[in-house]
């Protein structure tokens, strides 16, 4: 929030999930939870107080048989860019101790697990209940250590974490750009484990200020929508759908109110 | 007669077997909290019952609470010294301690509350300054700091520390400076009182907390002063109330509480006005422009329209109009009645906005969150309460607290 952008061309990481071709395999849940070191409890049903960086919701239409639908909404952190598009994510904002920050060379919302003191103040501040505390140290069943990915920290008991974009692979990815005296990544050097895990390729990642990136042109389709948007959140998580339904779901609109006709009056400062 | 010299002269006090009962009785309960507490500290936070979507549950609303109702320290050295309401110096010292006690407990429980408590100190070695929780611990710890100096002057007027040439010419001078401190404690009260309401206010992917603002204040943070000014000193009047029923004495004349009573209503009148209005613009501005109208904060059958009647008449209105009218302030059932009113409604305030905001569903697919906490939780809320009982069972008994004792309790 408070650096400057030092690059010309900054990078706007993000991502869009096609809800019309996800099928609620949960695929992008074992690569996150497998890739990011992401604890688990001997019994996982009480969701509430699980840690996942993706969950994968389960919605209908509430029609009866035979017009019933059914649609799968995978929701990773939103990468809020905030009110203004400057940053001010709901999240960033309220940390009283710059433990998660706004990177404004990517875009990505960052937590910083030893700098966060466990106030929650972000959680509560987070409409898309995309942070997860660390309510138990994190155990793993014996033997499973020695899989743990080297790159992702294992979380300290007493602290938030939430979805990076996988930003350990954005930083490996630019160590080899730089070594090899490139300045720019190609779009197939940085993706998530969520994106490489689908196995319909419902999940697009890339830069969204990059025009030869798909995800920028992707996100100017008719069937783009982002969830809770007329909070002015500004999320970089673009979903697809077809269905009206869906899309209504995925907001909060007066009864005579039409998703996609509502007026935007997000603010610009920059 | 005394039976120590610790106790003040001319003051007649229980024996020491009674005080003694009594201080058992609540240490004892101190106790079961703080055992809860140490069970949190080595455990962690899987002792209570929050989960994600409560991250701010009972002790947050504790908190606010605690602070609303320990207004009435700052508001009354406000009226005191800057106002000059010299009637008030026969309450203040009550104030200061009740103030004391609550920024003391509130304090405790924001370290009982991080899931990380050593790391208690990053909020201001690292403090992020647009954050509206970095303000409020700021201005917290200073003003503890200020009612703890408030609070030394009438340690040392115990009569042994008095006999003391140093200590008594200490407290001399530290009364003779006490405006400056009433003054930075009013300054430093607006700003942590109005960050405490900024701190729900400014939570713009909460369409139920978040506020229109003034510049980079939320109008929370505006109410939530002002309805700590109004409702704190209500706070005081009843556990001067309390006191007296239980020392059964009459410990401050009728015309300090009057005028203590008369300012609080006026001030919760203009106050639940002003809360109404806000009410109103969000119900029908902020919240539609978020696609929200105002029962979908309200269907729930706990969280239902019963909530906002009851915050803004029954605990608004009603104490309000009493307290403004003399025959109101002086039929001694209505003044309790009113009082009790105003320190339920302020509380009330603080609940809806930590632990409604946490409940409701902000999608269409989602059910309201619940929450019921634990015994841990719940013994750590009480053990403030307990702490507050003996802090002031020792102050009565070993102070001169009320100025006004002596007099209206001669011995013969």
């Amino acid at each position: 929030m408070k650096e400057k952008n030092n690059h010309k061309h900054a990078k706007r990481y993000g991502m869009v999930i096609d809800l019309d071709k996800c099928t609620g395999c949960g695929s992008c849940m074992v690569g996150c939870y497998s890739e990011n070191n992401i604890p688990f409890k001997t019994d996982e049903t009480n969701k509430l107080d699980s840690i996942n960086w993706i969950r994968v919701f389960k919605i209908t239409n509430n029609k009866p048989y035979p017009d019933t639908e059914i649609c799968y909404l995978p929701m990773p952190c939103m990468q809020c860019d905030g009110v203004g598009k400057h940053g001010h994510s709901p999240c960033v904002s309220v940390c009283p101790a710059v433990a998660t920050d706004y990177d404004l060379d990517t875009g990505i919302v960052s937590q910083i697990y030893t700098r966060c003191f466990g106030c929650r103040y972000c959680m509560a501040a987070c409409p898309y209940h995309a942070r997860k505390f660390n309510w138990w140290d994190p155990v793993w069943p014996a033997d499973m250590e020695k899989y743990l990915s080297p790159n992702v920290s294992p979380r300290m008991r007493g602290v938030v974490e939430k979805c990076s974009f996988c930003f350990h692979r954005y930083q490996l990815a630019r160590n080899k750009a730089y070594l090899e005296k490139r300045e720019e990544l190609a779009e197939d050097e940085y993706q998530t484990a969520c994106a490489e895990a689908c196995p319909t390729g419902a999940i697009t990642f890339g830069d969204l200020n990059n025009k030869s990136h798909a995800v920028h042109q992707l996100i100017k389709s008719p069937k783009a929508f982002r969830l809770l948007e007329r909070l002015k959140t500004n999320p970089k998580v673009y979903y697809l759908t077809s269905k009206n339904w869906v899309r209504r779901a995925g907001d909060n609109y007066l009864a005579h109110e039409e998703p996609g006709k509502i007026k935007n009056n997000i603010k610009e400062h920059h | 007669m005394n039976e120590t010299p610790l106790i003040p002269a001319g003051v007649k006090r229980c024996s020491k077997w009674q005080f003694s009962l009594w201080m058992a009785a609540a240490t004892a309960v101190l106790l079961w909290g703080v055992y809860a507490m140490f069970l949190i500290w080595y455990k962690g936070l899987n002792q209570t019952n929050m989960n994600d979507a409560y991250g701010f549950a009972l002790w947050i609303w504790a908190d606010l609470a605690i602070i609303a109702i320990g207004g009435g320290a700052f508001f009354s050295g406000f009226l005191t010294y800057i106002i000059g309401k010299k009637e008030l110096k026969n309450i203040i010292n009550f104030a200061v301690i009740i103030g004391f006690i609550c920024y003391s407990c509130a304090l405790l429980i924001l370290a009982i509350d991080i899931g990380q408590p050593l790391r208690g100190w990053f909020i201001f070695w690292h403090a992020n300054v647009h954050s509206m929780l970095t303000e409020v611990a700021f201005c917290l710890s200073c003003y503890f700091a200020v009612l703890t100096v408030e609070f030394i002057p009438l340690i040392l007027e115990n009569p042994k520390l008095d006999k003391k040439p140093f200590l008594h010419h200490l407290s001399h001078n530290m009364h003779g400076i006490m405006a400056i401190f009433a003054a930075t404690g009013v300054f430093l009260s607006f700003f942590h009182q109005g960050s405490l309401g900024g701190v729900a206010g400014v939570l713009y992917g909460r369409p139920f907390a978040f506020r229109e603002h003034i510049f980079i204040w939320p109008f929370t943070f505006f109410l939530f002063t002002w309805s700590a000014a109004a409702c704190g000193p209500c706070f005081t009047i009843l556990v001067t109330k309390i006191t007296e029923m239980i020392t059964r004495k009459k410990l401050v004349k009728d015309n300090v509480i009057q005028l203590f009573a008369k300012i609080s209503g006026w001030m919760i009148i203009t106050y639940i006005i002003a809360k109404t209005i806000d009410t109103i613009y969000w119900a029908f501005v902020t919240a539609p422009g978020m696609g929200f109208t105002l029962m979908d904060f309200y269907n729930d059958s706990t969280y239902n329209i019963g909530l906002l009647f009851a915050e803004i008449v029954i605990c608004g209105f009603i104490p309000g109009l009493i307290l403004i009218t003399k025959r109101g302030r002086e039929n001694s059932f209505l003044l309790m009645t009113a009082v009790i009113l105003a320190v339920i409604g302020v509380c009330l305030n603080r609940w809806v906005m930590v632990l409604q905001v946490m409940a409701v569903p902000l999608f269409s697919f989602n059910d309201w969150y619940t929450y019921m906490p634990s015994w841990q939780e719940v013994a750590t809320t009480i053990l403030p309460v307990a702490y507050g009982i003996i802090v002031i069972s020792l102050a009565y008994r070993y102070l001169p607290v009320f100025p006004q004792e002596k007099e209206l309790n001669p011995i013969d």
